[in-house]
């Protein structure tokens, strides 16, 4: 049925929007970033609060869920991220667990436990009819705005010096930096950069998820790991198959076989586990 | 042939393997003072219950964490089956206490066995992931499966009474205290004893340098994942505890919660000792009462600046400050002393 | 800490042996919430239900004062066991209220059983709940009560082909079970039974297929919170112009969220016991307080139902004579009737479970907000899982 396929691409995009800074993130910092929801949480959060409290259209909105977190992703990476590269796995799982588990009580305390709703403005709501296969409006724009970063964000690495750059220090930061790349310029730019798509896809997302609420960072936390763990951390192009995959098959899913609907992204993970441990697009598979 | 190692050495090393042996009169009045608490606090038995319960839950993660250096976020998936295993059996009427810690703890390792080779694959980010993916389907699988499992009304069961004399129900909460105060001193006998033991010694050998130690001989996937199935033995053995002195089973046992609330506790106690975990239980559960009494819907936000808190300064260098007052009074495990 | 209350503890027991006249004059109330995880909204709700009530009847009924003690469960019914057992041997607690969902109240059952003590369920829904202890008696309602008048009303307002989708945990088998065993045996015809996972729904695949099933209307069950996405989903599918009706039990258009989700929600048809809009007296002198008291708030029926919980144990307590015994108090609530926010409601002798009227009602917009009109009603609706048994 093509229009569950247009769904699942839409879903797909989504996903690879808010997970490819965590992708990023880990190839390039080698940094598991757990609280990586909550950027897309805030995202959400300025979008919905902008929309419904200060009427400002949806539109308008988005590069606000784009900069925001992007700003406060850099303060805190400057503040305290940075202080725990080198550290062990755990600690970094510790410490992104322990800044969800702060942020969560936060948002509930200043705006609610109810969910935020996002309004779609009139032109973006409603179905199109394609030669027998229908989809949403909503669903098309996002397959065209995730669309747009992915190929944005591949020229940006292929075609630009600083994209040259961020492919070197992702290879091998030492020797980049021997060679006089600020390393440490670019880990603040990727993580903002990274923290920004979360926020925009955190924006994107809250229709479709059923609003934007202080769980949210939780309940996705898993969804987000997994397409990074699927798709390897070998920058974005890992992140957007492995996206796309996810979303197909959940959407898929849950439409041929609602039983076990739930299941198919955990079988996904343990069987590509299974058979490529360091996930389809890993990082030094070229060497 | 010539021993590397020369006599004096030798002799050194084996006078202080055998002192480390030894129960240290701190660790006797730590098991005492548990004890005591029991009995001079009747009427916390169920938090005190709670806390040693925890306490076993956290000691299985030490096993793999501090012992053997494995990040899992993922550990409720042996203790929920373990809990389930144990009311499942219940309601279908062989609800003795024993028998269902030793099927919880079998089919715990089982599953251990099971999926400790996906393991041993990949980086630490797999690692995590297919731990918490584990746990995850585990408890899709209970909700699927409700006709046995009780769904997302969870299970109730009665047991009978500890080897057919002590009741462990509601009239019994001292008992149910004091029984699971036993299993646990049990297991961390046993589990203390493994940690000094050759395949101990070896575990941590490969955690500190897993090259070096398949260099020295010694076979890292399979000792990794003995110890990983005992672990989830014994966190098996934990929520067959919890559903005996509860007698009520539900899926929340196998959320993200319940791996990430006993990874806190191991971290706030300090891992590789083997009591970190008791003693983070104790501090986090009575910590998380007190807080949550004060302000109910916010407490985690303050669990949450603890961890950060924690990381930052330095989980070792907290944890030093306190460990150095500690090793003044226990043998270590896992850390080796500078020079003997 | 653990110090201050052991010697709290003494302190209440050496009280309580020395002087027992003082120490009966408070009865502590022990309500047990889930006040953070999933379910918080619904302490929330309950938490402030029950303080209303005793701002505006005061705490003091047939000579004693009650004091209330709200605990967080956290959703995990070890906690709420632990809980109960502490608040009934450590604060002498002499009734337990609360309860968010299932297990948590069957969690607590064998201890009220044991300790003689009234276990009053304000939330939880499913039917077989009141059948676990002689002392648990319920305020809230069961999903088979709202099921059932749904499934008369398609039949009655010429329905018959229909597609159900229920939220795949306790409450939503009720739900699915009864309006599809009540609709067939009425001539209907139930096309597909769709079950949704309760983490993470995202509706999209499961509405396509109801789309493609093309019914005349779809029955839906999802717990409060997730209404809104449910309708967005529906609408954006183009269910409504499809020609499919969207009938639900009230769960989906909880007036905590009938706010947010918008106008997609209008000429949504739901049944269900309570409507903040419902038209009484006793209902608007509750609303106007409740949301004096919250900040604007809107109370839903969980509020309600932890009010009417902390009525039942006052209108007890004056039955009694202030009297705490466990069983004189359940007795003196089997049986009782009164005027509640949400219409006339009693506890029935033989279940121990709520009687009430189940409405029948449309999202209209009233004065600018969107609120459960209610056009219809079935009145004194006894649970029919168990009015079945007999």
């Amino acid at each position: 049925m093509l229009t569950i396929l247009l769904d699942g691409i839409a879903y797909g995009m989504l996903l690879f929007v808010l997970a490819c800074g965590l992708s990023v993130t880990l190839g390039l910092m080698n940094f598991i970033n757990l609280a990586h929801g909550a950027f897309a949480m805030l995202g959400g959060y300025v979008t919905g609060l902008m929309m419904n409290r200060a009427g400002v259209p949806f539109l308008l909105t988005l590069p606000f869920a784009f900069v925001i977190p992007a700003v406060i992703g850099v303060a805190l990476e400057r503040t305290l991220y940075r202080r725990l590269y080198g550290a062990s796995p755990l600690d970094q799982v510790l410490f992104t667990i322990g800044l969800v588990l702060m942020a969560m009580p936060i948002a509930n305390y200043l705006l609610g436990d109810q969910p935020q709703q996002i309004h779609l403005p009139a032109w973006l709501s409603g179905r199109v009819e394609f030669h027998g296969v229908g989809i949403g409006v909503y669903r098309l724009f996002i397959i065209g705005v995730c669309g747009a970063i992915a190929a944005a964000l591949q020229i940006f690495l292929v075609k630009t010096r600083f994209g040259a750059r961020l492919r070197a220090a992702v290879d091998d930061a030492r020797v980049a930096s021997g060679l006089g790349v600020n390393v440490d310029f670019l880990f603040a730019i990727t993580f903002a950069v990274g923290s920004g798509l979360a926020g925009l896809g955190g924006a994107l997302a809250a229709d479709v998820v059923g609003g934007i609420d202080p769980s949210f960072p939780l309940k996705f936390m898993v969804t987000f790991l997994i397409v990074v763990v699927v798709g390897g951390s070998n920058g974005i192009l890992g992140a957007l198959v492995g996206a796309l995959l996810l979303g197909v098959l959940d959407v898929a899913g849950k439409y041929y076989v609602p039983s076990i609907g739930a299941f198919i992204i955990y079988f996904v993970m343990v069987a590509t586990l299974i058979l490529r441990p360091r996930g389809l697009f890993a990082k030094g598979d070229g060497k | 042939m010539n021993s590397p190692v020369s006599s004096t050495t030798r002799a050194r090393l084996e006078a202080h393997l055998r002192r480390r042996e030894r129960w240290r009169w701190p660790e006797i009045a730590f098991w005492l003072a548990a004890l005591a608490a029991i009995f001079a606090v009747p009427s916390r038995a169920g938090l005190i219950n709670e806390i040693l319960i925890a306490g076993l839950f956290a000691l299985s993660l030490d096993l793999i964490l501090g012992l053997a250096g494995i990040v899992s976020l993922g550990h409720a998936a042996f203790f929920g089956l373990g809990a389930y295993a144990e009311a499942i059996l219940a309601s279908k009427g062989y609800a003795d206490p024993t028998l269902g810690l030793l099927v919880g703890a079998l089919l715990a390792a089982a599953l251990g066995l099971a999926t400790a080779p996906l393991l041993l694959r990949g980086a630490d980010l797999t690692r995590l992931m297919v731990t918490m993916g584990i746990a995850l389907m585990l408890g899709e699988l209970a909700n699927r499966n409700a006709w046995i499992t009780g769904g997302a009304d969870g299970l109730e069961f009665t047991m009978k009474p500890v080897l057919g004399l002590f009741k462990i129900d509601f009239t019994g909460q001292r008992n149910a205290a004091l029984y699971s105060l036993v299993v646990l001193f049990l297991l961390f006998a046993g589990a203390r004893r493994l940690a000094q033991s050759p395949f101990g010694l070896s575990v941590t050998a490969i955690r500190e340098n897993r090259l070096r130690a398949g260099a020295l001989g010694i076979s890292t996937s399979r000792r990794m994942i003995a110890i990983y199935a005992l672990s989830a033995a014994y966190a098996g053995v934990a929520g067959a505890l919890l559903a005996e002195t509860t007698q009520i089973v539900s899926l929340d046992l196998f959320d993200f919660h319940r791996s990430a609330d006993v990874m806190l506790m191991l971290i706030i106690g300090g891992a590789g000792y083997l009591y970190g975990g008791l003693i983070g239980a104790a501090i986090f559960i009575v910590l998380r009462d007190v807080i949550s009494g004060a302000t109910p819907e916010y407490w985690e936000f303050w669990i949450g600046a603890l961890l950060v808190a924690l990381v930052l300064v330095g989980r070792d260098r907290f944890a030093d400050r306190a460990k150095r007052i500690v090793d003044l009074l226990t043998p270590r495990f896992a850390r080796p002393r500078s020079a003997p | 800490m653990m110090l201050n209350r052991l010697s709290a503890g003494l302190a209440m027991v050496a009280f309580c042996a020395a002087a027992p006249a003082w120490a009966e004059d408070v009865v502590t109330v022990g309500l047990i919430l889930p006040m953070t995880g999933q379910q918080a909204s619904t302490g929330k709700q309950e938490q402030a239900g029950a303080n209303l009530y005793i701002q505006m009847h005061g705490d003091a009924v047939a000579g004693k004062k009650i004091a209330l003690i709200v605990k967080d469960d956290t959703g995990a019914p070890d906690v709420t066991k632990r809980l109960a057992q502490e608040l009934i041997t450590n604060d002498n607690a002499k009734a337990l209220m609360g309860f968010g969902l299932t297990p948590l109240a069957l969690a607590v059952a064998p201890v009220a059983t044991e300790a003689k003590v009234p276990e009053i369920v304000t939330a939880a829904a499913t039917a077989m709940i009141t059948e676990k202890s002689p002392y648990i008696v319920r305020t809230s309602f069961t999903l088979p009560q709202a099921a059932v008048p749904m499934a008369e009303w398609c039949l009655k307002n010429n329905i018959h082909k229909v597609v159900t989708l229920v939220t795949d945990y306790g409450p939503g088998g009720d739900a699915e079970k009864w309006f599809s065993d009540v609709f067939a045996k009425g001539g209907g015809t139930i096309v597909e039974k769709i079950r949704v996972p309760l983490k993470n729904p995202d509706f999209a695949p499961f509405l396509q297929r109801v789309k493609d099933d093309a019914p005349e209307a779809l029955f839906v069950f999802v717990p409060s919170g997730q209404g809104a996405a449910l309708m967005k989903q529906f609408n954006e599918r183009g269910l409504d112009k499809a020609g499919v009706r969207l009938i639900a039990t009230g769960d989906v258009t909880d007036d905590d969220q009938l706010a947010d989700i918008g106008d997609s929600a209008l000429g949504v048809v739901t049944t269900h016991h309570y409507s903040a809009a419902h038209d009484s007296l006793e209902n608007k002198a509750f609303v106007e307080a409740f949301e004096k008291a919250n900040g604007g708030m809107r109370p839903n029926f969980m509020a309600v139902a932890a009010y009417d919980g902390m009525a039942l144990l006052y209108q007890a307590l004056e039955k009694t004579n202030g009297s705490t015994d466990g069983d004189a108090l359940i007795g003196a609530m089997k049986g009782m009737s009164w005027m509640s926010p949400r219409g006339p409601v009693s506890i029935d002798p033989d279940t121990r479970d709520i009687v009430q009227t189940v409405y029948v009602r449309k999202v209209e917009k009233v004065g600018g907000q969107l609120y459960n009109v209610e056009f219809g009603s079935t009145p004194a609706v006894k649970d029919p899982y168990k009015a079945s048994k007999n």
